[in-house]
């Protein structure tokens, strides 16, 4: 085991959800201690993107509780949950697309910065330098390309300042170009954010996850770090069961 | 000059026009702009909840009639002087639109259409109901002798201009500021992606409550100056015909824009006057030019402008 020194950030306890007789999660419990890169993988349908709906607040659970940052929010609205640290992307792009890209990140930023337009201006420029879309900042966010939306969205996420990061398959539809300036920025934003990515691409989750969660059917099948993972039998027998 | 002080500028020289205008065009016009100025004030309440925020309610005519029938009923049957009672049909809006907030927004889309509706269909009936008091249909005059503020007499033209002139230039100028700050920024991103404005953290309820309590406040405001100026109250104000009204102005003149109400009140007034000087059907030419503005010009006149001169357009 790695990092379970650190306090644990966020934590759930025999966290369930059941879409009418559907059991999409069941009974996770999990901890995420402060400052770790966790990767959340398996087939599709296995929950995972329920599971972070249950985390973020978009879906209410069914059982169990969510901990984060030390308090019970199980049932806290999501932006109450979001005011709190956590920060959230989107698996299928949601950007403001009629609004200009400054304006996408200024409406994540405003939340959080303290102080009046210029303070707000500043984290902008800055997220916009960090994802590379600094030279973009006045065109509509729909007129980007897909790849750069994607960016846009984990800018909007960088200018909360988040305490935890969670981004549901963010590489998904990028070039393999795009992609290593993703691994790049991830690496980059680990020192100072804990975060938990969904994410099919096993390459992108070997080169950035520290501790690897595997759910299948809604339950937790493994976790350990990326070599402990790649060597489960059970893993791959699930990776290869489903095709 | 950055987009905020434009905007500023811009929004001095509407009113600049407007002053001047009194003073250049004959008693007859002075009288319909001051109509339309309260109107507008209207349609800018409407445009803050439809425009800015994404939702349509199908029953504001119940905030202007809160606003007129506070008033009203307060100089009618207790009387209280003007002032005071334009203070009793602001809070009256004010209660109205915070109560009816609460319940419709409970639901959204088509059902809130369906539900404001309503809610403005059951005021509509209350007032019939009360007839004793609001004299329904046939409605009540205000006195002309009680229609003055301290030694101001609001129902000569001049002084009634001049007093819809600073009632809309106190909205225009509100709204004006409102939309730049970090509140009316968020009812934008709540139009645009209510979902995505939730996921940054925004509490999404508390702002279009908020926006329905102002945007029926400011209804209600033109309600009780329409009732002062103009020296009547009746139950028409309250019909489906009254909530529609505002719609089509903010739709004709662009919704998400400040001067965008404006200049539908005064575009479309003008059309029906103009139209009904050559013809009884002047209702087809306001429809046909209703129809043709959707069809080419969807974003409404000052739409067209934000588009193809002025991307700053607050």
């Amino acid at each position: 085991m790695v990092a379970v020194v650190a306090m644990s950030l966020l934590s759930t306890q025999l966290l369930s959800k059941n879409y009418a007789g559907l059991q999409a999660v069941s009974n996770v419990s999990f901890e995420l201690p402060e400052g770790q890169v966790r990767a959340l993988i398996g087939p599709n349908g296995a929950g995972k993107t329920t599971f972070v709906g249950m985390l973020s607040g978009r879906i209410a659970s069914t059982s169990g509780t969510v901990i984060f940052d030390g308090k019970d929010v199980t049932t806290l609205p999501a932006h109450k949950r979001m005011s709190m640290g956590m920060a959230y992307t989107f698996q299928i792009t949601s950007v403001f697309a009629k609004l200009s890209v400054h304006e996408n990140v200024a409406l994540a930023a405003r939340r959080v910065v303290q102080g009046g337009n210029a303070a707000v201006n500043q984290r902008v420029l800055e997220v916009l330098n960090k994802v590379n879309l600094a030279d973009r900042y006045e065109q509509i966010a729909g007129d980007l390309s897909y790849g750069h939306q994607r960016l846009l969205e984990i800018g909007m996420g960088l200018a909360q300042k988040p305490r935890l990061f969670i981004l549901d398959e963010p590489t998904q539809g990028l070039a393999e170009s795009e992609i290593d300036d993703f691994v790049e920025l991830i690496a980059e934003l680990s020192e100072d954010t804990t975060i938990l990515l969904i994410e099919h691409n096993m390459d992108v989750v070997m080169r950035t996850a520290d501790y690897i969660t595997v759910l299948n059917f809604g339950s937790v099948l493994a976790e350990g770090t990326p070599d402990e993972i790649r060597a489960n039998e059970s893993v791959q027998a699930a990776y290869l069961g489903n095709g | 000059m950055n987009n905020s002080m434009r905007s500023f500028a811009l929004h001095l020289f509407v009113l600049a026009i407007l002053v001047v205008l009194f003073f250049t065009v004959s008693e007859y016009h002075s009288g319909n702009l001051a109509r339309i100025l309260v109107l507008s004030v209207y349609a800018m309440g409407y445009n803050l909840l439809f425009g800015y925020t994404g939702l349509l309610s199908l029953g504001h005519a119940l905030f202007f009639a809160s606003g007129m029938y506070g008033l009203g009923l307060a100089m009618q049957h207790l009387g209280t002087p003007a002032a005071p009672a334009m203070l009793v049909g602001l809070i009256s809006a004010f209660v109205v639109s915070a109560v009816i907030g609460f319940l419709a927004l409970r639901t959204s889309g088509v059902a809130f259409m369906i539900v404001t509706l309503m809610f403005a269909q059951a005021g509509y009936l209350t007032i019939l109901l009360a007839g004793k008091y609001t004299r329904g249909d046939e409605g009540f005059v205000i006195p002309q002798a009680d229609r003055a503020i301290g030694s101001i007499d609001l129902s000569q033209s001049d002084t009634r201009y001049f007093a819809a002139l600073i009632l809309f230039a106190v909205c225009f100028l509100f709204i004006g500021w409102l939309v730049q700050t970090r509140f009316g920024k968020t009812l934008v991103a709540i139009r645009e992606n209510p979902e995505r404005a939730r996921m940054l953290g925004y509490d999404i309820q508390r702002h279009k409550l908020l926006a329905v309590i102002i945007s029926g406040t400011l209804s209600g405001a033109a309600g009780a100056a329409y009732a002062l100026l103009f020296g009547y109250a009746g139950a028409t104000f309250s019909t489906v015909q009254y909530s529609i009204y505002p719609l089509l102005w903010v739709l004709l003149g662009g919704a998400g824009t400040t001067i965008g109400p404006l200049i539908g009140a005064i575009f479309m007034t003008y059309l029906i006057d103009i139209s009904s000087e050559y013809t009884n059907a002047y209702m087809l030419i306001a429809g046909l030019a209703l129809i043709f503005l959707t069809l080419f010009a969807p974003h409404g006149l000052a739409g067209v402008l934000r588009k193809k001169w002025l991307p700053w357009l607050p």
